[in-house]
C-alpha cells in the first residue's frame, strides 16, 4: 500500500514527506486532513482540523451533539455536496489527490470511500441486487463473477450464513441488525479503500451492536475505517486511534488506550468522565 | 356570600360552555354529514335525470354510436369513447414532461429557482379553463393546421399500421390537439403530486445511494422511483380524473363531431363537451337532456372510479 | 479469497471503470437536459398564453369595458354586468360555500379524526375537490333550476358555493392540524371549554393557512364556466336581480369568443386578461401568505 501511495506522491511532485500519524503503533496515513475548515453557509462548522486516519486502522471521533464529528465524516466523500450552501476549504488529501477539489470525479471518490449510516438503509430490491447495484456502477462482471463477489461480501459482513437461502427476496424483510450487515456488504462490494460509519449501532440492539462491532474489527485488515460514535466504550472497544471534537475543533487525538486513559486536555477529559455530553 | 356567587358564576361558565360544545360539535357533524350528503344528491339527481335515456335505451346506451336527435336516438358510445381517449393519450403527453419537471424541481434545479419555478408551474393550473379553450382554439388551432399536422400527415401518414392514426385533412381541431390541451392542463397537478412524493423520501437512502457512486439520475430511478412508485401512480390518476372531467378547453378545440374517427388529427367529442354544447337545444323533460344527464352519471362514476383509486394510492403519503 | 479481492481500487480495471464511469455521467447528463427541457416547455406554455393574453387583451382595453354592459356586435359595448355579475356569484358562492367548508374541515381535524363517518367525509370531498366542474352545474340544474323555474343567479351562486365546500375542507383540516398539540392543552388548561379552544385559539393560530384556502376558492370558482352554463346561463343585459340569469365574466367570454364578430372576440380577449391576470394575482398572494408555514 505505501509503494503504491508513495509512487502516486512522487507523480503529482509531492516532495513534502508525510507527517508521521499522531502516536506510535500507528500506520503510514491513508487520508490527511490539514487545515479543512467547513461552513453550513456563513456558519463555521469545522475549524482549521489536521487529522490522519492511518491505513487498516480504525480511527475513532467523539464528541457531543453538533461537535463537527459527522460533519467531518460527510466531507471525507463529499456527501456535503448535495447540499447547496456547504462547504469546505482546506487540504483531505487521499493517495496524493485532495478530496474536496470541487472538480475531482465524485463517482470515482465514493467508489473508493463508502460509507455506512445510521439507520440500515436497504434499497428497495431483492438481498443480491442490493449488492451487486454498487458493483454495477463501476465494473461489469460476469454473472458468476458477480454471484462471487456477492457471496464475498456477504461473507465478509457475516451475513453469508443468514442470507445465502434468501438472495433473491426482498432486503426489507431483514432484521435491523441484519440490514446494517448488508449495508455493510454493499459498501465493501465495491472494494473501496476508505468505510465511513456513521453511528452505525445507534438504532440497534445490544446483540446487533455486539456483531457490528465484531465485523469493524475484522475488516479493518483490508479497509481503512472512520467511525463516528456516541458511545465511549464502543470507541474504546474497536478503535485504534480517537480524536476528540468539541464546537467544530479536534481536541485532542492520540491512540484509544491513551485517549481513555491519559487524556491531555481537560475537556477529552470532563467528557469521557460524563461531564457533559 | 361572595363565595356562594362565586361558585354559581362557575356553574353557569361550565354549563354555558358544555352546551356551547355540544352545539359546536353537532354543528361540526352535521357539515360533515352534508358533504356526504351532498355526493349522494349529486349521484342521485344525475341518475334520476338519466333514468329515461337509461330505460329507453338499455345497456345499449353504452355501446351505440348513434346521436340522432331527429329520430330520438340517442347513444353514447362516441363520447364515452372520446373521453377516454383524450384523457389517456393527454397523460401519455403529460406524465413526461410532469416527470421532468418535479425531478427537475427537486434534485436538479439551483436552490434559488425551485420556489419561483415551482410557483410558476403552479399558476399553470390556476389559468381558467375557459382560457385553455380560447387561446387553444385561437393560437393552437391554426398552428396545428397549418404547421404540425400538414408535416406529420406526410411524414407518418403513409407508414403502415400506425400510418391511419396520422391521416386526414389537418383541420387543426380533433382529438390531438383537445388531448394536447388537457395535458397541458394536467401537467401540474401531477408534476406537484410527484414533486410532493419525492421529497418525502428520506435523506438517508439518497445519501446511501450517492455514498455508493450513483449519479442522481441513478439515484432518481433505483431509489426513489421505487420507493415512491405507489403515490407516483397516484398522482397520476389525480391529473387522469381532472382531465376526465375537463370541458371548456376541450369544447373549443375538439372539433364537436358525434363519430369516431380513426385518425389522432380527426374530430371528435368527449362527454363534457357534448353535454356543454348540446345542452341549450335541450328542452327540460326531453329524452336528449335525459341522454346528456345519462352521459354526466356515467361521466361523474368514472372520475369517481378514477379520484377513488388515487385517493387510495396517495393516503400512505398523508399519514 | 480475500486476500484476492479485498485488494483495494488499485486493483480494479481502470479502464473499464473510466468507460462505465463516462457513459454513466452521459445518459446522467442526458436526462438532467430533458428534465430541464420539460421545465423549460412548461414555463414556455404559461409565458404563451399570458403573453397572448397581453398582447391581444391590452388592444381592447379601455375604460367603457368597465362602464358599459354588453351590447350587440358593433355598438362598442364593454362588460361591466359581466364583471359585476362575476363579483356577485363569486361573492355569494364563497360566503356560503366558506363556513360549510370550515366547519366540515374542523369536524375532520378535531372531532372525527379517523373515525369511519370522519374517513368517508374525507373521502367524499377529496373526491368532490376533482370532480369535473360541469357535474356540478348539471346536479344544480337538477334541483334549482329545472324545479324553480328557470336559471338565476342563485342557482350560479349554489353551484359555486358546491365548488368551494371541499377547497376549505382541505386547508381547514391541514392547517388545524398543524397546530402543537401543547397550544391546545394550554388552552384547555386554562378551563376553556373544547368550541372556545376551537374558535378562539385554533382558528386563530390558523387564520393565515384558511385565509389562503378561501383565496383559493375564490380564485377557483372566479373562472369556473361549465357549471355557470346551466345555472346562471348568462344576461346579456344589465341585471342585478340574483333570481333572474345573469351575466359572469367567463360564459361571456365563451359567448363572445365563439361568436362571428370581430367586436366580440376582441371583448372576450378583454375579459380573458382580466379574469386570468385576477386569478394569478389571487394565487401568487395566497402562496406568499402561505409561505411562511411551509
Amino acid at each position: 500500500m505505501s509503494t503504491t501511495m508513495n509512487v502516486a506522491s512522487e507523480k503529482l511532485g509531492m516532495a513534502a514527506p508525510m507527517v508521521r500519524a499522531a502516536a506510535e503503533g500507528m500506520n503510514e496515513p491513508r487520508i490527511a486532513i490539514r487545515n479543512l475548515d467547513f461552513f453550513y453557509g456563513s456558519h463555521r462548522a469545522l475549524k482549521s482540523i489536521n487529522l490522519e486516519f492511518p491505513a487498516r486502522q480504525v480511527t475513532g471521533m467523539i464528541g457531543p451533539s453538533g461537535c463537527g464529528k459527522s460533519t467531518l465524516l460527510r466531507v471525507l466523500n463529499r456527501m456535503y455536496d448535495l447540499y447547496p450552501g456547504q462547504r469546505a476549504t482546506g487540504e483531505v488529501m487521499l493517495d496524493g489527490q485532495n478530496i474536496i477539489d470541487p472538480k475531482l470525479d465524485l463517482i470515482h471518490l465514493r467508489s473508493r470511500v463508502g460509507m455506512v449510516f445510521q439507520k440500515p438503509t436497504p434499497f428497495p430490491m431483492s438481498i443480491y441486487d442490493n449488492i451487486a447495484f454498487g458493483v454495477r456502477l463501476h465494473e461489469q462482471l460476469s454473472k458468476s463473477a458477480m454471484d462471487e463477489r456477492v457471496e464475498w461480501s456477504l461473507s465478509r459482513a457475516a451475513l453469508w450464513d443468514e442470507a445465502k437461502d434468501r438472495l433473491n427476496t426482498s432486503a426489507m424483510g431483514l432484521s435491523g441488525g441484519q440490514q446494517q450487515r448488508l449495508c455493510i456488504a454493499r459498501t465493501i462490494a465495491v472494494r473501496p479503500e476508505v468505510i465511513l460509519f456513521d453511528e452505525p449501532t445507534s438504532a440497534l440492539d445490544p446483540i446487533s451492536t455486539l456483531k457490528i462491532e465484531e465485523l469493524i474489527d475484522e475488516l479493518k485488515d483490508d479497509f481503512t475505517i472512520a467511525i463516528v460514535t456516541h458511545n465511549m466504550q464502543q470507541a474504546a472497544r474497536i478503535a485504534d486511534q480517537v480524536a476528540f471534537f468539541y464546537v467544530g475543533e479536534m481536541v485532542e487525538v492520540g491512540t484509544a488506550t491513551q485517549m481513555f486513559t491519559a487524556p491531555r486536555e481537560k475537556r477529552t477529559q470532563e467528557y469521557i468522565t460524563g461531564r457533559f455530553g | 356570600m361572595s363565595s356562594t356567587t362565586a361558585s354559581v358564576t362557575k356553574v353557569r361558565t361550565a354549563s354555558a360552555g358544555i352546551s356551547g360544545d355540544v352545539i359546536f360539535a353537532a354543528a361540526a357533524k352535521a357539515a360533515g354529514i352534508f358533504v356526504l350528503v351532498l355526493l349522494g344528491a349529486i349521484i342521485v339527481s344525475l341518475l334520476i335525470g338519466g333514468m329515461p335515456a337509461f330505460i329507453a335505451f338499455g345497456p345499449g346506451f353504452l355501446t351505440n354510436a348513434d346521436w340522432d336527435p331527429v329520430q330520438q336516438i340517442f347513444g353514447g358510445a362516441v363520447p364515452i369513447y372520446g373521453t377516454l381517449l383524450t384523457s389517456v393519450l393527454a397523460l401519455a403527453m403529460a406524465v413526461p414532461l410532469a416527470f421532468g419537471i418535479a425531478f427537475w424541481l427537486t434534485e436538479l434545479a439551483p436552490v434559488w429557482l425551485r420556489r419561483p419555478v415551482g410557483t410558476a408551474i403552479e399558476l399553470l393550473a390556476a389559468v381558467p379553463s375557459i382560457i385553455y379553450g380560447m387561446w387553444g382554439f385561437f393560437m393552437i388551432v391554426p398552428f396545428m393546421s397549418e404547421y404540425f399536422q400538414p408535416i406529420v400527415i406526410d411524414w407518418l401518414g403513409d407508414i403502415p399500421l400506425i400510418g391511419g392514426l396520422f391521416q386526414g385533412p389537418p383541420f387543426g381541431t380533433g382529438v390531438f390537439t383537445a388531448s394536447l390541451l388537457l395535458a397541458v392542463m394536467i401537467i401540474p397537478f401531477v408534476a406537484a403530486t410527484m414533486r410532493d412524493v419525492f421529497m418525502t423520501v428520506p435523506a438517508v437512502f439518497k445519501e446511501s445511494a450517492y455514498g455508493l457512486g450513483c449519479t442522481t439520475w441513478e439515484v432518481m430511478r433505483a431509489i426513489v422511483l421505487p420507493y415512491t412508485r405507489v403515490s407516483v401512480v397516484g398522482g397520476i390518476m389525480l391529473g387522469l380524473g381532472r382531465a376526465l372531467g375537463e370541458t371548456m378547453a376541450v369544447t373549443f378545440v375538439i372539433g364537436n363531431t358525434n363519430r369516431i374517427a380513426t385518425s389522432l388529427f380527426g374530430p371528435g367529442n368527449t362527454i363534457a363537451s357534448l353535454v356543454a354544447l348540446e345542452f341549450p337545444e335541450s328542452p327540460a323533460g326531453s329524452l336528449k337532456l335525459s341522454a346528456l344527464l345519462a352521459l354526466g352519471f356515467i361521466l361523474f362514476v368514472i372520475s369517481f372510479i378514477v379520484l377513488a383509486v388515487s385517493r387510495m394510492l396517495l393516503k400512505p403519503r398523508a399519514n | 479469497m480475500s486476500a484476492t479481492m479485498a485488494a483495494s481500487g488499485a486493483a480494479r480495471n481502470t479502464a473499464v471503470a473510466e468507460k462505465l464511469a463516462n457513459r454513466r455521467r452521459r445518459s446522467n447528463r442526458t436526462v438532467e437536459a430533458l428534465c430541464l427541457a420539460a421545465t423549460v416547455i412548461g414555463l414556455a406554455f404559461l409565458a404563451m398564453i399570458l403573453g397572448t393574453l397581453l398582447y391581444l387583451g391590452m388592444q381592447g382595453l379601455s375604460l367603457s369595458v368597465f362602464t358599459e354592459a354588453t351590447k350587440p356586435p358593433g355598438s362598442h359595448g364593454g362588460l361591466l354586468n359581466a364583471i359585476v355579475g362575476s363579483l356577485i356569484q363569486t361573492t355569494i358562492g364563497t360566503l356560503v360555500g366558506t363556513p360549510i367548508g370550515l366547519l366540515v374541515g374542523t369536524y375532520l381535524a378535531e372531532y372525527a379524526q379517523n373515525s369511519r363517518l370522519g374517513n368517508a367525509v374525507r373521502f367524499v370531498s377529496d373526491v368532490l375537490l376533482s370532480a369535473p366542474s360541469i357535474l356540478i352545474g348539471l346536479f344544480v340544474y337538477s334541483v334549482l333550476v329545472r324545479p324553480f323555474g328557470g336559471f338565476s343567479g342563485i342557482a350560479g351562486c349554489v353551484a359555486l358555493a358546491v365548488i368551494v365546500i371541499p377547497i376549505v375542507v382541505r386547508t381547514t383540516e391541514d392547517m388545524l392540524r398543524l397546530i402543537p398539540v401543547s397550544l391546545r392543552e394550554a388552552a384547555v388548561a386554562l378551563g376553556a371549554p373544547k368550541w372556545k379552544m376551537i374558535v378562539l385559539i385554533c382558528y386563530r393560530a390558523a387564520l393565515d393557512g384558511i385565509a389562503t384556502g378561501v383565496l383559493l376558492a375564490v380564485a377557483r370558482v372566479a373562472g369556473e364556466t361549465a357549471p355557470l352554463l346551466f345555472t346562471s346561463l348568462g344576461n346579456l343585459n344589465w341585471s342585478l336581480d340574483i333570481t333572474q340569469p345573469m351575466s359572469s365574466l367567463p360564459v361571456t367570454i365563451y359567448q363572445y369568443a365563439g361568436s362571428a364578430f370581430d367586436d366580440w372576440v376582441q371583448l372576450a380577449w378583454v375579459g380573458a386578461l382580466l379574469i386570468t391576470f385576477g386569478v394569478l394575482a389571487i394565487n401568487v398572494v395566497a402562496s406568499v401568505v402561505l409561505r411562511p408555514r411551509q
